[in-house]
């Protein structure tokens, strides 16, 4: 049954990539591509779409029918925030994190982006780079994606033209320059034939560059996560005080970067205390060393005050203890920022008070402009300084998205009305 | 740097382990929903990962239709005693002798009406957290929800109105009266489900194996043969090799034409499966486009 072994995922890896553009840029035509063509398009949900397509008043099947959402959407032609979708070959299962192009997008892509290892920025051959696609470039280095593919899409309707696409190609990587971006890469495609997404087709003869199926695929996500600064924020203390384990303390967590091994050295934060390694558990299992993003229980040498808040870091590369520090802001929430007021900021495994103490400026994110203001509204992005109750443990966010992170959770409403990265 | 390999499912157990400890240290009173399927069975094996070897840090709550296959109910207090973790079962019988629930006849499928004794539960128990085995690859309704969705005081879910969710920094703050859903398998496709029920050697209620059962062929299903369902005039029982994909209400369950006898056969079908699990298994979701949105709106898990 050598066909079926194909199917079979044991041993592949997980990729999470979230797709920037416009309706008109054929976003929609190219996830269904990409679900159509890797073949994870159920034959109910290709009825169902064809019958749409039928309906109204299409010749063929329109594959972009396939991310078409929620009844409120289609009724009023609209898009509600991010849809998570996923297909998987025999070395990748892939999450799609699925944003609208219009409306509130800064705020959509910055919450698609936060969890994203790439970024596929779509152009419309015909138009070329656009105001919206430096945006999109901006706001995929502003929350650092590691990988960015530029999918200069529509070639079809250019004639296929090689001196189009190199003349987009080098417009964008003269702008991403000055963005600090790097690991681009540029694939020229028709979503709607099909070209260069999974199969190459015949058109793009002199591209020889590879189908964005097979980056997708292939690029290298593993160095993604900082593999050097072990950080280990205690989510849940384990006591269970039963007769056998009367005196069990297991620190319960999820290795956000690093890795650590039995019998190494860990400074608890922020108090400063030192211990060892006693064992890294997970169930019925024990381990000798353990990595990010493994989820597990340690266990300590010494009988040490510790609880959820804390983390456990090595000795070496420690991260720094802050009550205040400046942070790159992104508003989410309809309600502006009103500077006067407490919120609740979630930092790790740690919610405390804190407020903005400062704007420093606020970023136009067409022109890149600073400009100063003393309010944030939504899809504001803006450097800003903030102070929190008390000391927490933090990176910069350029070295570390899990320790450098935190949201803004307004008291009153309970909602999440800002995402900051910490600089 | 070790070099053991992370598969896909290494990275999904460890994005569920996280959002359970999350839901335990800042939840105060949570719940989670076991029902004896698949799904739930996985969330049970991922609680044990999170929380042995303490005790779990919530009960185990089943919203039981009593239209289950018995198997299943067996399977239930089954694992729940194997666990030694709580089990708390509130029925649809005890809501309808109540009059909260009005069926129109005795053999009416009991699924849209889970979400009243759901909810009356909620309120009993004053949860403020209900863990769920729900998946995002199950339909486009949940396609478009949070890991942690939050619902008002009348169980209700918005679509328009969710907390955006950044990182792994969940929010999870209610106000009194108000609870939070939480899917953990948000990111889990039917695939991995049976690939990690496979590599854990998980337990699952004898029905989801192929086997012979008296079924009736209906609109574009299979109905199984009880109680509940007895053939219409002109309809006819036939016996076929069959599993189920889902095990819910007896009155709208269809099982499919299998000769998977394990779990891997399992796998391989589903792998090449063509049509998607509710398609094939509910008859409830196909009444209209939008059902399981207007069901989620009203409160359902």
């Amino acid at each position: 049954m050598s066909e079926v072994k194909n199917v079979r995922l044991d041993r592949a890896e997980l990729l999470r990539f979230i797709t920037a553009g416009s309706v008109d840029d054929g976003k929609s035509t190219l996830i269904g591509r990409l679900l159509h063509d890797s073949k994870s398009i159920f034959e109910d949900q290709l009825s169902s779409i064809a019958r749409s397509s039928n309906r109204r008043g299409m010749q063929s099947v329109d594959l972009s029918l396939l991310t078409d959402g929620l009844q409120a959407e289609r009724e009023q032609g609209i898009t509600i925030d991010v849809a998570y979708r996923y297909f998987a070959t025999p070395k990748r299962k892939f999450i799609i994190a699925d944003t609208p192009g219009h409306e509130q997008y800064t705020r959509n892509m910055v919450t698609g982006a936060s969890t994203a290892n790439l970024a596929i920025i779509l152009i419309d051959a015909r138009k070329g780079v656009l105001t919206q696609s430096r945006r999109h470039a901006y706001l995929a280095s502003l929350v650092g994606i590691p990988h960015l593919v530029v999918a200069i899409n529509k070639m079809d309707l250019v004639g296929y033209s090689r001196e189009v696409y190199e003349r987009i190609r080098n417009d964008f990587a003269s702008f991403a320059q000055g963005l600090r971006l790097s690991n681009i890469e540029y694939v020229p495609m028709s979503a709607l034939n099909g070209d260069m997404v999974v199969e190459r087709g015949d058109k793009l003869t002199w591209y020889e560059g590879t189908t964005l199926m097979d980056l997708l695929e292939n690029i290298d996500i593993e160095h993604d996560v900082n593999t050097d600064d072990f950080r280990f924020p205690v989510q849940w203390v384990c006591r269970p005080q039963t007769e056998e384990l009367h005196d069990f303390r297991g620190y319960m967590g999820r290795i956000e970067s690093g890795s650590i091994r039995v019998g190494d050295e860990v400074a608890i934060l922020p108090s400063g205390l030192s211990s060892r390694i006693k064992e890294i558990l997970l169930y019925k299992h024990s381990f000798e060393d353990a990595f990010s993003p493994q989820s597990v229980t340690l266990t300590i040498e010494d009988h040490l005050d510790i609880s959820r808040g804390d983390m456990l870091v090595k000795a070496a590369g420690q991260p720094q203890i802050k009550k205040e520090f400046a942070a790159m802001l992104c508003w989410l929430s309809e309600q502006p920022l009103d500077s006067r007021r407490k919120y609740i900021v979630k930092h790790t495994t740690r919610m405390i008070k804190g407020m903005v103490s400062q704007i420093d400026y606020r970023v136009d994110v067409n022109t890149l402009d600073h400009e100063t203001t003393d309010s944030l509204k939504i899809n504001d992005i803006a450097r800003v300084v903030m102070k929190v109750q008390q000391p927490i443990v933090l990176d910069d966010y350029a070295h570390n998205r899990a320790t450098g992170s935190f949201i803004v959770i307004d008291e009153t409403s309970n909602n999440t009305v800002a995402a900051g990265m910490i600089c | 740097m070790s070099h053991r390999t992370f598969t896909h499912l290494d990275a999904l157990e460890s994005e569920a382990i996280h959002i359970m400890r999350e839901v335990a240290a800042e939840c105060t009173n949570p719940a989670l929903l076991f029902s004896g399927g698949k799904d739930s069975i996985v969330l049970l094996r991922l609680a044990e990962k999170a929380f042995r070897p303490g005790r779990f840090p919530f009960p185990l709550l089943h919203i039981d239709t009593e239209h289950n296959f018995p198997e299943v109910i067996e399977f239930r207090n089954h694992r729940a005693k194997e666990l030694g973790e709580r089990l708390i079962v509130r029925s649809m019988e005890d809501s309808i002798k109540q009059g909260r629930v009005v069926l129109r006849s005795e053999n009416q499928s009991r699924n849209p009406f889970q979400s009243i004794t759901l909810l009356d539960a909620i309120a009993e128990l004053r949860l403020d957290a209900c863990i769920g085995g729900a998946r995002r690859d199950e339909e486009k309704a949940r396609a478009k929800e949070r890991i942690f969705s939050f619902r008002d005081e009348f169980g209700q879910w918005d679509p328009k109105n969710q907390r955006p969710e950044l990182w792994s920094l969940y929010n999870t703050r209610t106000h009194p009266g108000e609870n939070i859903r939480v899917f953990p398998i948000s990111n889990w496709t039917e695939l991995d489900v049976w690939e990690y029920i496979e590599r854990e050697q998980l337990e699952v209620p004898s029905i989801y194996f192929a086997h012979w059962r008296e079924v009736i062929p209906r609109d574009s299903g299979l109905l199984p043969v009880s109680h509940l369902v007895q053939p219409r005039e002109g309809e006819r029982i036939e016996k076929m090799m069959v599993r189920f994909r889902t095990v819910g209400d007896m009155s709208c369950t269809c099982p499919v034409i299998s000769q998977a006898k394990n779990v891997n056969e399992i796998i391989v079908e589903t792998a090449m499966t063509r049509i998607t699990e509710r398609g094939a298994t509910r008859m409830d979701d196909q009444t209209s486009e939008a059902s399981m949105e207007l069901r989620k709106k009203e409160g359902y898990f």
